[in-house]
C-alpha cells in the first residue's frame, strides 16, 4: 500500500473523496473526533449522580428517564426490551427513554446493586425481569412520594402517566423531572414490597415497539470498540500459535525491521507474537511479513480424523454416565418387532462474529482501563484484573455495543487478558488490538464436536417401546469450568434431553429410555456456541423421530404427537407450527416437509420447514414456520426479528460451516473456506408466538435447535435418504 | 479501507474479513459498489470519486436507510454500512429489482441473518424512490 499522510488525504479529499463530503471537508464528523474511554453511552454511572432516583433510573430536569441496562447489546435487542420493562413500571415517557451501561466497576464499588452483567444462555431478560421491574415501579413510587410530599396530599390521591403526575382534586400536575432531585432523597420502598403490574395489562412491555438504537447503525455512526480512537493510542496485530497448546520457538524481527511506523515486535506468554505500530494496517502488514517459527509439540499430529475416531470409539465404548435410565431399554429394543439404528455427526463450528475479537487496554501503575465487546462485563473486570496484578477497584471496563456474540465474547476472556497483557508493555500508553479474520477463525472457543449413536425399537403395532441414544463428543464443561461436572456426571452435554421441566426438557414420553454421553475431547478449545449443546442434540433426536416415524408408517406429525401427551407445551407449539404452516396440505411440485420441535432455555420451539432438492441435489429451503412458546413475550417484533436471525445462524450451520482441523491447528482460515449463508438461500420465516404467561423463556438460542433437524427431515422426505452428518454440502444427497 | 478507517478516520466503513468476502467495508467507487479492503489505495486516481456511508446522504435521508430504519432492519449493525452501500448501488442501477437481482446484488454477509429484512428493505427503498408519496407500507 502506498504511505498517504494523513493531511495529503484529507487534502485530496476536499477534491475527490466524497466520504461525508461536508464532514471531511469541515472536519466535523469524523476527523481528529476522538471516541474515547467512556463518552459514547453516558456511562456516568460513575458515583451515584444527584439524579439517580435508583440503581436503574437517573432523572433529568428535562424529564429524561435514563435507564440502565447492566447486560450487553450485540443486536438481540435487550436493550430495547429491558428499558420496556423498566418504563412499564416507571410510567415514563417512552419517548424520553435514553439509555446507559453502569460499568462493572462501578457495580463492584456499589456491592452489585445491577446483579448479573452476563449475557449469555439468553437470559438478558429472562433471568433479570423482575428485579429491573421492581426497580422502575420502585422509582415511580418515591416520585408520586416526592410530590406527594410537596402538595401535602396523600401519595394514593396521585395518578401519573408519561411521567406526568397528577392530582386530580386540586387540578394539579408536575413532572418527573421537577421532583426528582426531592425523590432521590427519600427512602426507598423494599422491592419485595411492591405488585408489579400483571403482564396481560402491559402498556409499554409486550408491545412490538420499535428498537432504541437503530439510527446510528443506518447512518455509520455507531461507534463498535473496533472503531475507537484515543489520542497516542497505538495499534496491535497478533499472531497465536496456531497448533491449540504449542508455544513459539523463533521469530526474526530484522526481517521487519525499519517498515513504516512499527514501535516494536515482541512475545508474550512463549506463544503469541504482536506487532505494535502507529496504525493497525502497518502492524498487520509487518506482522505478516515476519517469519515466525513455532514449536507445535504433540498436539501437532492431531486432526479432525483422529478426533473423530476417538469419539466414535466412545460410542460403544462400555462406560458412559447414563443421563437418563428409564425401563430396562436395552431388553426393550432387543426384543422388539422392529429396530432402528444410526450414528450422526457433527462438527466443530467458529462463532465468526462479524467484527473480530478486539479489545483496547490502557494499563499503568495504579490503574487498567479497557473498551471491550463483551457479553460479560464482569467476566471482562475479573480478567483484567488477574492479568494485570491489579485489585478491581482499580480496574475498569467500558462496555462498547458489540456485534453479534453468539457465546464467543462470554466467559472467555482471552481477548480482554491479551490486550492487557500487550497494553502492560506500554505503560500509559492504549493500545488497539485488533485479530485478523484468520486469527479470528484460528482461535476460538469452538462448538464442540460430536457424535450420536441411536437405537429404537417398534412393538408389532408400531409403537416405540425402547429408545437409546448415545452422545460421544468433547465436553464443554471439561474444558471450561471441570467443577461443574461432579462424579463424571456431565449433563449439560445431554441439554434438551432432561427428565427435569423448566429448561431443556425432553417433550417425549418413551417407556423405555436410555439416554447416554460418553465424553471424548480433544485438544481443541470449545467453548458455547449459540443453543450449545441443543442445537446437535436437536438434530440427533429429531431426525432419528423421523427416521423411526417412517419405519412405523407413520406421519412424522401423528407419530411425535403421539408420544408428547404428557408434555403440552412442546406439543402446543408444535401444533401451532404445523397448523400455520398447513402440514398435510399440498405443496408445490417436488417441495416437501419436514418438522421439528425441541425445548432449550426454558422455551419451547417447533418448525415445519418447507425444501425442495434438485435432481443435481441442490437443495432450497423456501419458508419456516416456527411457533415459540417464550412465556411472556416482551417484545414481538425482536423475538421475530432473533427468530430470523438464528434460522440464519442455523441454516448456515446445517449446510456450510465446518472447521477442520490439520496439524494440530485449524486449516479453515477465512470465509472461502468457512463458507456462512448469504441472503440468496434466506428462506421467509414466518413467526408464532404462542404466550402462555406462567413462565419466562429465553429468546435468542431456543429456536436454534428446531433449525436444522426440519430442515434434514424436510430433505429426507424429497430424497428418502436420511443425512446423518453435517454440514450437507459435504453430503451426496441425489 | 484501513486508509478510510484509521487515516481519514471514517469508520462507518468495516473490517469484517480483509479479502473482498464479507462486504462490511463496501463502499462505492466513481458510482460502483467496491469492496475497500482490495483496493490498495496506490489503485485510486486523482480524478477517482470515494463515497462512504457517511457520505451517501445528509441525515440518513437516502431512501435505503430510510427504509432500514422504518422497519427495524439492523441487529448489531455492523454488517449494516456495507448492506447499505451494496443495496444503494443495486437500486441506482435498478430501480425497481426483483428478488432475484437482490439475491445477486446483495452478496454481503450478516451473520445476526437480518436477510428477511434486508430484503424488505431494499423492495420498501424501490417503491419509496418509485412514489415517494405512496402511502406507508406495514412492516413486512
Ligand atoms: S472486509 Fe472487505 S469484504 Fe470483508
Ligand atoms: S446486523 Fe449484525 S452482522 Fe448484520
Amino acid at each position: 500500500m502506498k504511505k498517504l499522510s494523513r493531511q495529503a488525504l484529507i487534502n485530496d479529499s476536499r477534491r475527490q473523496f466524497l466520504v461525508g463530503s461536508a464532514a471531511v471537508a469541515g472536519g466535523g464528523l469524523a476527523v481528529g473526533l476522538p471516541f474515547g474511554w467512556g463518552d459514547t453511552q453516558a456511562q456516568s454511572a460513575a458515583g451515584a449522580s444527584p439524579l439517580e432516583v435508583n440503581a436503574w433510573v437517573v432523572i433529568k430536569p428535562d424529564d429524561n428517564c435514563v435507564i440502565r441496562i447492566a447486560r450487553s447489546e450485540m443486536g438481540q435487542g435487550t436493550r430495547t426490551g429491558l428499558a420496556q420493562l423498566v418504563a412499564e413500571e416507571l410510567e415514563c415517557d417512552w419517548k424520553k427513554v435514553p439509555t446507559e451501561y453502569p460499568t462493572p466497576g462501578e457495580s463492584h464499588a456499589r456491592k452489585r446493586v445491577w446483579g448479573e452483567f452476563s449475557t449469555g444462555g439468553s437470559r438478558g431478560i429472562r433471568i433479570s425481569h423482575d428485579y429491573v421491574r421492581r426497580g422502575g415501579a420502585a422509582a415511580r413510587i418515591i416520585l408520586i412520594q416526592a410530590a406527594a410530599s410537596q402538595w401535602k396530599v396523600p401519595a394514593d390521591q396521585l395518578t401519573v402517566s408519561n411521567g406526568v403526575i397528577t392530582h386530580a382534586a386540586s387540578k394539579r400536575s408536575t413532572t418527573y423531572g421537577k421532583v426528582a432531585a426531592a425523590a432521590a432523597k427519600l427512602t426507598p420502598p423494599d422491592p419485595a414490597s411492591i405488585t408489579l403490574r400483571d403482564p396481560k395489562l402491559w402498556k409499554v412491555a409486550g408491545k412490538p415497539l420499535k428498537r432504541l438504537d437503530t439510527a446510528g447503525k443506518v447512518n455509520g455512526s455507531q461507534m463498535y470498540s473496533i472503531d475507537l480512537k484515543l489520542p497516542g493510542m497505538l495499534h496491535a496485530a497478533v499472531k497465536d500459535c496456531p497448533v491449540f497448546g504449542g508455544t513459539l520457538k523463533s521469530f526474526d524481527a530484522a526481517k521487519i525491521a525499519g517498515r513504516p511506523g512499527v514501535q516494536r515486535v515482541f512475545a508474550i506468554k512463549n506463544r503469541t507474537v504482536v506487532v505494535v505500530a502507529d496504525t493497525w494496517w502497518h502492524a498487520k502488514s509487518a506482522l505478516d511479513a515476519l517469519p515466525i517459527e513455532w514449536d507445535g509439540g504433540s498436539n501437532a499430529t492431531r486432526s479432525s480424523a483422529t478426533i473423530d475416531a476417538h469419539l466414535k470409539e466412545g460410542l460403544t465404548a462400555a462406560e458412559a454416565y447414563a443421563g437418563r435410565d428409564e425401563g430396562n431399554t436395552l431388553k426393550a429394543i432387543e426384543g422388539a418387532a422392529k429396530k432402528i439404528e444410526a450414528v450422526y455427526s457433527t462438527p466443530f463450528l467458529a462463532h465468526v462474529c462479524m467484527e473480530p475479537m478486539n479489545c483496547t487496554a490502557r494499563v499503568s501503575a495504579d490503574r487498567a482501563e479497557v473498551r471491550v465487546p463483551t457479553q460479560n462485563g464482569e467476566a471482562s473486570h475479573a480478567a483484567m484484573s488477574e492479568e494485570s496484578g491489579l485489585p478491581l477497584d482499580k480496574c475498569e471496563v467500558y462496555k462498547q455495543d458489540l456485534d453479534g456474540g453468539f457465546g464467543r465474547r462470554g466467559g472467555n476472556q482471552d481477548f480482554t487478558r491479551m490486550a492487557i497483557a500487550i497494553a502492560k508493555e506500554f505503560p500509559g500508553t492504549p493500545i488497539k488490538m485488533i485479530w485478523s479474520r484468520e486469527e479470528d477463525i484460528a482461535h476460538d472457543f469452538y462448538r464442540p464436536v460430536s457424535q450420536c449413536r441411536l437405537a429404537a425399537g417398534l412393538d408389532e403395532s408400531d409403537k416405540l417401546v425402547g429408545l437409546h441414544l448415545r452422545v460421544s463428543g468433547q465436553s464443554i464443561n471439561a474444558f471450561q469450568n471441570p467443577a461443574l461436572i461432579k462424579d463424571g456426571k456431565d449433563d449439560r452435554q445431554l441439554q434438551g434431553y432432561w427428565a427435569k421441566p423448566g429448561d431443556a426438557q425432553l417433550g417425549y414420553s418413551v417407556p423405555n429410555l436410555l439416554i447416554e454421553y460418553a465424553m471424548r475431547n480433544s485438544h481443541v478449545p470449545v467453548g458455547t456456541w449459540r443453543g450449545v449443546n441443543t442445537n446437535q442434540n436437536g438434530v440427533y433426536m429429531e431426525c432419528f423421530m423421523d427416521e423411526i416415524a417412517r419405519a412405523a408408517g407413520k406421519d412424522p406429525l401423528e407419530f411425535r404427537r403421539a408420544l408428547m401427551q404428557s408434555h403440552p407445551k412442546h406439543l402446543a407449539v408444535l401444533n401451532a407450527a404445523a397448523e400455520r404452516a398447513g402440514w398435510g396440505k399440498p405443496l408445490p411440485v417436488g417441495v416437501h416437509r419436514g418438522i421439528a420441535q425441541f425445548m432449550g432455555y426454558g422455551s419451547y420451539s417447533a418448525t415445519v420447514a418447507e425444501v425442495s432438492v434438485s435432481p443435481q441435489g441442490a437443495v432450497k429451503v423456501h419458508r419456516m414456520v416456527f411457533a415459540l412458546d417464550y412465556g411472556h413475550a416482551v417484545n414481538p417484533d425482536q423475538i421475530a426479528a432473533q427468530v430470523e436471525g438464528s434460522a440464519a445462524y442455523g441454516l448456515s450451520a446445517t449446510f456450510h460451516e465446518e472447521i477442520i482441523i490439520k496439524d494440530g491447528r485449524v486449516e479453515t482460515a477465512n470465509f472461502h473456506n468457512y463458507p456462512v449463508m448469504r441472503l440468496a438461500e434466506m428462506p421467509k420465516v414466518e413467526t408464532v408466538i404462542v404466550p402462555s404467561f406462567d413462565f419466562w423463556g429465553g429468546v435468542g438460542e431456543p429456536t436454534i435447535c428446531v433449525v436444522g433437524p426440519a430442515v434434514l427431515n424436510a430433505i429426507y422426505a424429497a430424497t428418502g435418504k436420511p443425512v446423518r452428518s453435517l454440514p450437507v454440502r459435504n453430503v451426496k444427497l441425489v | 479501507m484501513w486508509v478510510i478507517r484509521e487515516q481519514i478516520g471514517l469508520t462507518g466503513t468495516k473490517f469484517g474479513c480483509g479479502v473482498a468476502l464479507c462486504g462490511a467495508c463496501s463502499v462505492h467507487l466513481n458510482g460502483e459498489v467496491v469492496r475497500s479492503c482490495s483496493i490498495p489505495i496506490a489503485n485510486i486516481k486523482a480524478t477517482d470519486r470515494i463515497v462512504t456511508i457517511e457520505g451517501l446522504s445528509p441525515a440518513s435521508s437516502h431512501p435505503v436507510q430510510k427504509a432500514r430504519a422504518d422497519l427495524d432492519v439492523p441487529q448489531c449493525g455492523y454488517c449494516q454500512s456495507g448492506q447499505i452501500m451494496a443495496a444503494a448501488a443495486l437500486l441506482r442501477k435498478k430501480p425497481t429489482p426483483t428478488d432475484q437481482d437482490i439475491d445477486e446484488a446483495m452478496t454481503n454477509i450478516c451473520r445476526c441473518g437480518t436477510y428477511q429484512s434486508i430484503r424488505a428493505a431494499v423492495h420498501r427503498a424501490a417503491q419509496a424512490t418509485a412514489a415517494p408519496a405512496a402511502p406507508r407500507k406495514p412492516a413486512a
